[in-house]
């Protein structure tokens, strides 16, 4: 079993300022936003029907917002464990659309180590092929 | 077409009913295959990636809006554990906030909306805020 990739760096390397791994996603596909649609219970058509989008003036449709958040929250699980996560927090900025591949990147902001392991609190985004951060915010991750 | 009425800060402390939601294995698994997210425990249903919260889907007496009038501007998730397969969660949501404020559309209604939801012996697992903006 791999562990999460942050368990094996030093302190020193998860200080404050400290650029973590990132983590690139496949491109988006609208097969995929069918699919989150289902799987998330978010049927607002603007992510699924092209029609019903340019409806509301846009070229055609979007990805759920929700879909780059739930990049991020794997993210978190890749980098400290899916035990670990403790707050994620972010604002949608940017539009995401087929064909967009976004990656994940994070930097600590903080790191507190105790008893009960180490806290990290996290800048986290999700930026696209343009380097543009379409999705940005918080996190904390307590590791054992 | 007919348009809800403009939501306005009378609805603020509005509140849904408990609804309980049990946290399906093979609900975790198409959730992460959605997302293609390959953490394992997610892949195999045991443990709910952090956003699945998000399908706790639940409405607001007196709340509504046209979703083609609405953004969703932000979200935060804060956890005392991971959802596994098998939680019973029981869940809430209410009317946290509602604001206007000019923004680059013009002015637009801002509402946040409060989830939380915990275990059966009233434990809280999680707190969902919800920023969601109407055009």
């Amino acid at each position: 079993m791999i562990g999460p990739v942050l368990a094996a760096r030093s302190d020193q390397e998860l200080d404050r300022g400290s650029v973590l791994p990132d983590l690139r996603k496949a491109p988006i596909t609208k097969m995929q936003l069918v699919k989150y649609a289902g799987a998330s219970g978010d049927y607002n058509l603007i992510h699924t029907d092209d029609e019903t989008a340019r409806t509301v003036g846009l070229e055609g449709v979007i990805a759920h917002g929700m879909l780059s958040m739930a990049f991020l929250g794997e993210y978190l699980c890749w980098l400290a464990g899916p035990e670990s996560v403790r707050r994620l927090s972010v604002r949608f900025n940017e539009m995401v659309r087929p064909g967009d591949t976004l990656t994940c990147r994070a930097r600590v902001k903080e790191r507190t180590t105790g008893s009960a392991g180490r806290r990290l609190q996290l800048e986290v985004w999700t930026e696209n092929q343009r380097a543009e951060r379409v999705t940005f915010g918080e996190a904390e991750v307590q590791m054992a | 077409m007919d348009h809800p009425p403009t939501l306005t800060s009378d609805i603020i402390g509005r509140e849904s009913e408990a609804m309980l939601f049990e946290v399906e294995r093979g609900a975790i698994r198409k959730f992460a295959e959605a997302v293609q997210d390959q953490t394992p425990a997610c892949l195999h249903g045991d443990v709910a990636p952090p956003t699945f919260p998000t399908t706790f889907r639940m409405t607001i007496p007196g709340v509504s809006y046209d979703l083609a009038r609405v953004l969703h501007g932000a979200q935060e998730y804060r956890y005392e554990r991971p959802l596994r397969a098998g939680d019973r969660v029981r869940c809430r949501v209410r009317v946290a906030d509602v604001y206007r404020r000019q923004g680059r559309l013009g002015e637009m209604t801002f509402l946040i909306l409060v989830m939380e939801g915990r275990d059966e012996s009233g434990t809280s697992v999680f707190t969902g805020t919800t920023t969601a903006i109407l055009r």
